[in-house]
């Protein structure tokens, strides 16, 4: 068995690609720095990330494939679930060694798994996109915790920044700790030292603006009057709005 | 804004629950230097309510005192009923304030009728106007035109609204006028004429120059009333498609009716809404639109009504097993789309796949796509079920309605509306 270790950062995914092909041997695992090797190991490399390595892997994919199915690759890293770095290898790995494109080919298992997870990543985007519910905060600062599966919300800033171009906001990611701001020009990432102004995912009232606390009122009162009883379906609800989503939900609170 | 809205706000949401409509799509605009917001194109939600229904715009009525008498509507004149009327500016607000938070996509106004419909009108075009021009709000903005509105005021809220509604309600103008006897269908046709030309005129205009105002850019919609009246879904299907036939119109909704006035003798007593139907009639629709099937596949003189029991695209295949199986590997497109239980992203998926490899049930089965209904109308080139050419269409219903069966609890209310 041949064994990559590699810092688990996307160019350092992208600079394994360009050593394997360097040396003409292609890992069966990819496992960070510091993680133990299995037992038996034929060959093992450490992949040192190589940013002007990684940009000629990157566009040399990009001269072969859609703009699409790159950002699917973007968007399937993004998911940050285990084995993804070793899909995504493979997948370019058949890309670069095949003349055809094999991206609509989903009979392929890594085609198609590909495609997957990179369509669960854009489903949270947009459950991001709809669910983000920020606070106004004393300081004029619209304010909104989230806490995603996977690591979306850099992908939401787009929508954000154009949609809510008039007002600074902030949006955190309590999972991973670091958020985005934007100051009605540019958006920079950041990582609040004090996690402790929003208890309960709710702003704490001192911090709050004047009417906010009005405003999350009549939001909570027009929800409660927009059911029709005849109808309820609890069932239903729960399949478009999944109860880990609950917590940050101003009318769920 | 003093906490007395909490009262209001709530008084008119409770009165415009019923409109089914709630849809943000249609429209993608950026946003604008010193305005708010912007349109997505596709719809967003941004809540569910314990119904399950979508919350994506602010549904609301301006007032809901009304000098009409609607039998099936709960904001009738002679329902003893809290009202309540929104100034313009308190609404403007909320909108805005909802907006910035991200609870919305923007407005659905609606209203009852004051005076005269001109009168009504009037004021529900100053909110959407004002939003556009004075906050130069940029989100989206839906609006229902009252009934008898004349061309002007209709004309002016398509300037400032993405889309505009009226509603048919009642399927046939006689028993529209029955359970309606102060509206009739040409107080509804009108208004969407107008609608019609305004869309039509301002395309034309912006093909010339690309500075001419657009006018309600994602379309109109209407919403029919199901179940309070006999219409059968032959009438209603058949209305429609007469409608889908139109150039501006985007979305027919349909709303199981609620008994909201069951002291009203012209009116059926229901225990429950008939959403079962309602959800037929969804897919029936889908069928329309986006199935390339024409409506008198769908009902005719001899099925007047959709199946209850099935889904109407297998029906028509179970009345048409003539046409199967399709051939998986061969089949153009548009057959592959009839398949029961193929939808509109699987057919398209095998479309692409099969110029790889020749597709074996398991690569379907892989490709996610659900075989239960599908085993019985194709073939790939293995495939050994039985299917609805070899045994019968009897054959095949009963098994597909069968296990539905032995699950044994299911419950109308939480059919969800995909078929496929
Ligand atoms: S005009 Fe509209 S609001 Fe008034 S009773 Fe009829 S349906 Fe209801």
């Amino acid at each position: 068995m041949t064994i990559f270790h590699y810092d688990k950062t996307f160019e350092g995914l992208l600079t394994a690609v360009f050593d394997a092909y360097n040396r003409k041997t292609f890992p069966d695992r990819l496992l960070a720095i510091d993680e133990p090797n299995p037992l038996f190991v034929a060959e093992m490399f450490i992949v040192v990330t190589d940013e002007d390595k990684s940009k000629r892997v990157w566009k040399g994919l990009e001269k072969k494939l859609a703009h699409n199915t790159c950002n699917m690759i973007t968007y399937a890293w993004l998911s940050e679930l285990q084995g993804s770095d070793e899909l995504i290898f493979r997948y370019i790995q058949k890309t670069f060694d095949n003349k055809q494109s094999i991206e609509t080919n989903f009979a392929d298992d890594d085609v198609l798994q590909l495609k997957k997870l990179a369509q669960k990543v854009n489903h949270e985007r947009h459950r991001l996109i709809e669910l983000v519910r920020f606070q106004k905060a004393a300081d004029d600062i619209f304010f909104a915790p989230v806490s995603p599966d996977h690591n979306s919300l850099p992908l939401t800033l787009d929508h954000f920044t154009d949609r809510f171009a008039d007002q600074k906001w902030v949006i955190y990611d309590t999972r991973r700790n670091y958020g985005f701001y934007y100051d009605l020009k540019t958006v920079t990432e950041m990582t609040l030292d004090n996690t402790d102004l929003f208890p309960k995912g709710k702003l704490d009232e001192n911090l709050m603006a004047e009417d906010e606390k009005l405003y999350q009122e009549l939001w909570k009162g027009y929800f409660k009057a927009m059911t029709i009883k005849e109808r309820i379906n609890l069932k239903l609800q729960r399949q478009h709005l999944p109860k880990r989503y609950w917590k940050y939900l101003t009318e769920k609170q | 804004m003093k906490a007395e809205i909490l009262d209001k706000l709530k008084t008119l949401a409770e009165s415009a629950k019923y409109d089914v409509s709630c849809a943000s799509s249609g429209t993608t605009r950026k946003s604008i230097p010193g305005g708010i917001g912007n349109t997505a194109g596709w719809g967003i939600c941004h809540s569910f309510t314990e119904d399950g229904r979508c919350v994506s715009l602010l549904k609301i009525m301006l007032t809901n005192y009304c000098i009409y008498d609607c039998a099936y509507c709960i904001n009738r004149r002679s329902n003893d009923l809290k009202r309540a009327t929104f100034a313009v500016e308190e609404l403007v607000e909320l909108t805005i304030e909802f907006y910035r938070r991200n609870y919305i996509e923007g407005l659905f106004l609606s209203s009852g009728v004051i005076n005269t419909p001109d009168y009504t009108m009037e004021r529900m075009v100053r909110v959407i106007k004002e939003l556009r021009t004075i906050h130069r709000f940029n989100g989206y903005i839906h609006m229902k035109s009252i009934p008898g509105a004349s061309q002007q005021l209709v004309h002016e809220a398509g300037l400032y609204a993405d889309r505009l509604s009226v509603n048919i309600e009642i399927p046939t103008e006689q028993n529209l006028k029955m359970l309606a006897p102060e509206k009739d269908h040409e107080s509804v046709y009108k208004p969407m004429l107008y609608i019609q030309q305004g869309v039509l005129e301002s395309a034309e205009e912006r093909a010339k120059h690309r500075s001419a105002p657009r006018f309600a850019p994602a379309g109109q919609s209407t919403q029919m009333i199901i179940g309070a009246t006999d219409e059968t879904d032959k009438q209603i299907l058949f209305t429609s498609a007469a409608l889908y036939n139109r150039p501006s119109m985007k979305r027919v909704y349909y709303s199981g009716y609620i008994p909201v006035n069951s002291y009203d003798s012209r009116l059926p007593s229901l225990k429950q809404a008939p959403l079962v139907r309602e959800n037929r009639l969804y897919q029936a629709d889908w069928l329309l639109r986006f199935y390339e099937f024409k409506v008198d596949e769908i009902v005719d003189d001899k099925n007047p009504d959709l199946d209850l029991e099935i889904d109407p695209k297998l029906a028509w295949a179970l009345r048409n097993p003539h046409h199967f199986p399709v051939d998986i590997n061969k089949a153009e497109y548009s057959m592959i789309l009839r398949v029961p239980g193929i939808g509109v992203k699987s057919a398209k998926l095998i479309v692409m796949s099969r110029r790889y490899n020749k597709l074996k049930s398991a690569d379907l089965k892989k490709m996610g796509i659900v075989l239960k209904k599908a085993q019985y109308f194709i073939t790939c080139n293995e495939l050994a079920v039985q299917n609805v050419s070899d045994s019968s269409p009897e054959y095949v219903r009963r098994v597909l309605t069968e296990k539905k069966l032995l699950k044994g609890k299911e419950n109308p209310n939480q059919l969800s509306l995909s078929f496929d």
